[in-house]
């Protein structure tokens, strides 16, 4: 079919078959809930849709029918976001299995709809588990990988799902939708778990806890999240049994065999740092990719393995942590601790600002000189920002 | 005559930015053009607004065109702000333009606790029925059983009736009227911008693009002359039956009274607490 991204969310959350769904309209996330209702309404789809007055309230929809053993789902954007952090953290402190979609988009003010990934990644403590598909595709498949593993008894976090406004939530491309019957084999229905609310055996939950007890909470939160790396590369390979497609675990290798330098980036314009590895390869440079598939759980081990005997990397994001720099970059610095390689950080593309496979080029050829004169910039390069007097 | 109007758009809109970013056939527009009216035959000079608005179409009314201080803030949010606004400014007058989604659904409880503390905010809700920005999804205003975008087989909720509400909140000033009722618009904004404590006037207004086609009338005008034949005088409501004024626009002014106003009141304690 020829699918938008928010249109392949839209049938990714049909074919997981998912029970309940809260939403609230917010641009450019709206598609996705207007072609669920339509499912509904037809009769393709058998859930319940709440038409609820906030995302706050949408989130908390979804808490209640995740506690009580249904399969929700929700999607929304930017302040929509924001606006439910407190249930998020709920969510995951509640140890439900949700799964939502995220279009990613810069915060207010100045108003902007644009792509910006600030949104997302300034949730990444919450204890959700965060994908970065790079196609319509990868939204379909992500986002039914994504109830396998939140569903999974070793994880129980909540998934969230982020791609990129417009440049993914808008375009179209021919998008593989599975046949119901796989998807039902790979997917079975919601497991209850001990602590899913039963009328019949009734518990209470989400009391307060004393010193005592709050920080093992935490602490298994934590756990489950680092096991879920293995039930995430897992999901991966049996979703490719089935379907055909995989995309390597939590990061993506782009022609890093025998790289002297890579690329570390995520989200949208993944594809046109490809068609920039291509050309540079094309050109004798050795230079690969690593694509961040998943930012929580942070692949640190996957990063390092890659990265172990390489001469310089080269981050791009679209997203910063106002005073200390790309959140990429903290992340991926933090994790390289004890390599010493070079890295460059490079803001991109904030506020949906469009940056195009040349302007990869530029900034590895800017970069090629830095690493061969070892005069590594310790800021952040705002890479296109015009002078605003 | 023109040239009067022309002083009028001078001294109250950004005229370089126009033309505005409203579809064809909005009412936003209108509504816009009376409201300069309003402070026009008032002669409040444009220094002595504040304009709040939310997210939205009608946010855009007053932003960026007002020529008066405009803060543009988040969904639902904008009677917060509007109260900060006039706790520490209160000789300003502070006037909140929003939707029926933005004040009445992710702002509701805003809306009603401004309307209990009786704040002397100015409040020009624009009732259109849907979530126009997003391309008409169900809102709470909605009608049961219209088809809009979420509700593609008809609204199963029952909508607000929201002026009746804020009355019963303990406003001082409610009026409800539509973007065919102008010449009354602009007598009721006069009247709600005088009036000391909540005031608030629900507009209904026309979205020919989402609502339009959600009611299978897409032009401006059509929906106008759906106003003019469904709209009721408040004053002739108490001779008709339910089933008379059943689907129909209760038009006038539902409540205007004299009441102790908020941040008066706030005051006042500030000063005995000082005095102590």
């Amino acid at each position: 079919m020829i699918l938008s991204g928010n249109y392949a969310a839209a049938y990714a959350a049909k074919l997981a078959r998912v029970n309940v769904i809260a939403a609230y309209p917010i641009t450019p996330q709206t598609q996705i809930i207007e072609k669920l209702a339509e499912f509904i309404e037809n009769g393709e789809l058998n859930a319940r849709y709440i038409r609820v007055e906030s995302e706050h309230s949408a989130m908390a929809a979804c808490i209640g029918a995740a506690a009580v053993g249904a399969r929700p789902f929700t999607a929304t954007a930017s302040q929509g976001l924001i606006y439910m952090s407190e249930m998020l953290w709920w969510a995951a402190g509640a140890r439900l299995p949700i799964v939502m979609g995220v279009v990613t988009r810069a915060l207010a003010p100045p108003w902007s709809i644009w792509s910006d990934h600030s949104d997302i990644l300034s949730q990444r403590d919450t204890g959700w588990l965060i994908f970065f598909p790079e196609s319509a595709q990868e939204v379909l498949d992500t986002i039914i990988q994504a109830y396998k593993i939140s569903e999974d008894e070793e994880v129980l976090l909540p998934i969230a799902v982020a791609w990129d406004a417009f440049y993914i939530s808008h375009s179209y491309e021919v998008v593989d939708v599975p046949f119901q019957r796989n998807v039902d084999n790979f997917l079975p229905s919601r497991k209850k778990y001990k602590h899913t609310l039963d009328i019949d055996n009734p518990f209470s939950h989400g009391n307060l806890v004393f010193p005592e007890y709050y920080m093992e909470y935490r602490y298994y939160i934590d756990d489950a999240s680092n096991s879920s790396k293995k039930i995430i590369r897992e999901v991966d390979e049996e979703y490719y049994k089935i379907f055909g497609r995989k995309y390597g675990g939590l990061i993506e290798r782009y022609r890093c065999d025998n790289a002297e330098y890579l690329f570390i980036s995520l989200g949208a314009f993944s594809g046109d740092i490809k068609e920039a590895v291509d050309r540079l390869r094309n050109r004798g440079y050795r230079v690969g990719f690593i694509r961040i598939r998943c930012i929580r759980p942070f692949p640190s081990n996957d990063i390092k393995e890659v990265m172990k005997d390489i001469n310089g990397a080269i981050i791009i994001e679209r997203d910063f942590s106002f005073g200390k720099g790309g959140i990429l970059s903290t992340e991926i610095k933090s994790a390289l601790y004890s390599l010493n390689i070079p890295i460059i950080s490079y803001i991109a593309g904030i506020g949906g600002r469009d940056v195009g496979y040349e302007d990869f080029i530029k900034i590895f050829q800017f970069s090629y000189k830095c690493f061969n004169l070892e005069n590594i910039p310790e800021k952040p390069i705002w890479y296109g920002l015009r002078v605003i007097k | 005559m023109i040239d009067k109007q022309q002083e009028r758009m001078e001294r109250y809109l950004r005229l370089n930015i126009f033309p505005t970013t409203f579809c064809p056939g909005c009412g936003c527009g209108s509504i816009l053009n009376a409201f300069i009216h309003a402070l026009d035959d008032l002669d409040i000079p444009p220094e002595e607004v504040v304009t709040v608005t939310g997210i939205g179409c009608s946010s855009w009314i007053p932003s960026p065109y007002f020529k008066g201080d405009v803060l543009h803030t988040t969904h639902g949010r904008s009677i917060a702000f509007a109260t900060g606004v006039k706790i520490v400014k209160p000789d300003m007058r502070v006037v909140v333009f929003g939707g029926d989604g933005d004040l009445i659904g992710i702002g509701g409880n805003h809306l009603i606790h401004a309307a209990r503390r009786n704040i002397d905010l100015t409040v020009f809700l624009v009732n259109n029925f849907v979530y126009g920005m997003t391309g008409g999804q169900v809102s709470p205003t909605t009608p049961y059983n219209i088809q809009t975008t979420t509700t593609p087989y008809g609204n199963v909720e029952n909508p607000f009736s929201i002026a009746e509400v804020i009355a019963s909140s303990g406003a001082s000033y409610v009026a409800r009227w539509t973007t065919y009722h102008i010449f009354q618009l602009v007598r009721a904004m006069k009247e709600a911008l005088q009036k000391k404590g909540f005031s608030f006037i629900e507009i209904i207004s026309q979205c020919p693009m989402n609502y339009g086609r959600a009611v299978k009338l897409r032009s401006g005008p059509k929906l106008l002359k759906l106003f003019r034949e469904k709209s009721i005088n408040i004053k002739e409501v108490e001779n008709l039956t339910e089933e008379e004024t059943r689907d129909k626009f209760i038009v006038g002014t539902l409540v205007n009274r004299d009441k102790e106003e908020f941040t008066e009141r706030l005051r006042d304690a500030i000063r005995r607490a000082e005095e102590r």
